[in-house]
């Protein structure tokens, strides 16, 4: 006995089986990371949107001559430029990767994760000086939404650095290939995200 | 098993992208320090620099300028509330 729904499955002269959609387009992984991404979107909108009401509702809660009175601004352009410099070492791991150069994949692979964790490292160095200098959590307005801020955003390149260690491992151990590098661009996605809330981060919180 | 973008486009010039983004950001720290232009179009100057070279991340690094058109729609989507958001809580606050 023919049971229907075995008939739909293999199709006959009437009933074709149905085809695939191709949906995005993209492989699964890399979905996943675009969704996880808009969701972060969200979550740092949430964050600067009420830093944003706060800085104009509350004028008198930030220094008179901006931001610049208390933080270090050189110290912080030059982490900029750190991080902008990952995204360019990431990149060219990505497009290492693409063409096959699998040699230099790991390097520079290797000097975003270095250069990230240095960009931690320099962040923890000015909380520790602003904290010094009586500047915390705690200093009012600008205190708790500079430090939530940052912190939520160094908290995002900390945990890159790590899964980017881990990309690198995987690439020095010859995991990935020109025809299958998602981990690779996978973490590059992310990476890139998280200098491009830093690029807003720093326009805001820093220089405005 | 899907295979990871295999890019059939060549690579954008990435060193060249690094350099704008360098030069914005050195320009966004000038811009800051003047004195002599109105708060207002200081910010909008610094509002329109940053999100200038956000726009330089996402197309040329993270490539969504060679991404279909479904990614593309995926990533627009949410910044119009992102937008509305901050707009309409910031009228409580007028």
């Amino acid at each position: 006995m023919s049971h229907p729904a075995h008939a739909m499955t293999h199709g006959d002269a009437m009933h074709p089986p149905v085809k695939a959609e191709f949906g995005s387009g993209v492989y699964t992984e890399k979905l996943g990371m675009w969704v996880f991404l808009l969701s972060e979107v969200m979550f740092f909108t949430a964050l600067i949107g009420s830093y944003l009401i706060l800085r104009f509702s509350r004028p008198d809660a930030w220094p008179a001559g901006g931001p610049q009175e208390v933080l270090n601004i050189p110290v912080t352009a030059v982490n900029t430029f750190l991080l902008i410099c990952s995204s360019v070492t990431m990149v060219k791991a990505y497009a290492a990767a693409a063409d096959g150069k699998l040699n230099l994949l790991p390097l520079w692979l290797l000097a975003t994760t270095l250069i990230g964790a240095t960009f931690v490292g320099v962040q923890a160095y000015e909380y520790t000086e602003l904290v010094t200098h009586g500047f915390g959590p705690s200093s009012g307005l600008f205190g708790s939404t500079f430090y939530t801020m940052t912190g939520f955003h160094g908290f995002h390149v900390s945990m890159g650095v790590i899964c980017m260690a881990y990309v690198t491992l995987r690439a020095f151990r010859g995991k990935y290939s020109a025809t299958d590098h998602r981990g690779v661009e996978v973490i590059g996605l992310y990476w890139h995200f998280v200098d491009l809330v830093w690029i807003i981060l720093f326009t805001i919180v820093y220089l405005i | 098993m899907a295979e990871a973008s295999t890019t059939t486009h060549s690579h954008p010039r990435y060193f060249l992208i690094w350099f704008y983004l360098a030069a914005l950001t050195a320009i966004e720290i000038w811009v800051a320090q003047i004195g002599s232009w109105s708060r207002m179009f200081v910010i909008l100057t610094l509002v329109f620099l940053a999100v200038w070279k956000a726009l330089l991340v996402a197309l040329y690094f993270m490539h969504l300028k060679y991404e279909g058109r479904q990614i593309k729609l995926m990533v627009v989507a949410p910044l119009p509330l992102a937008v509305i958001l901050i707009l309409a809580v910031l009228q409580e606050f007028r």
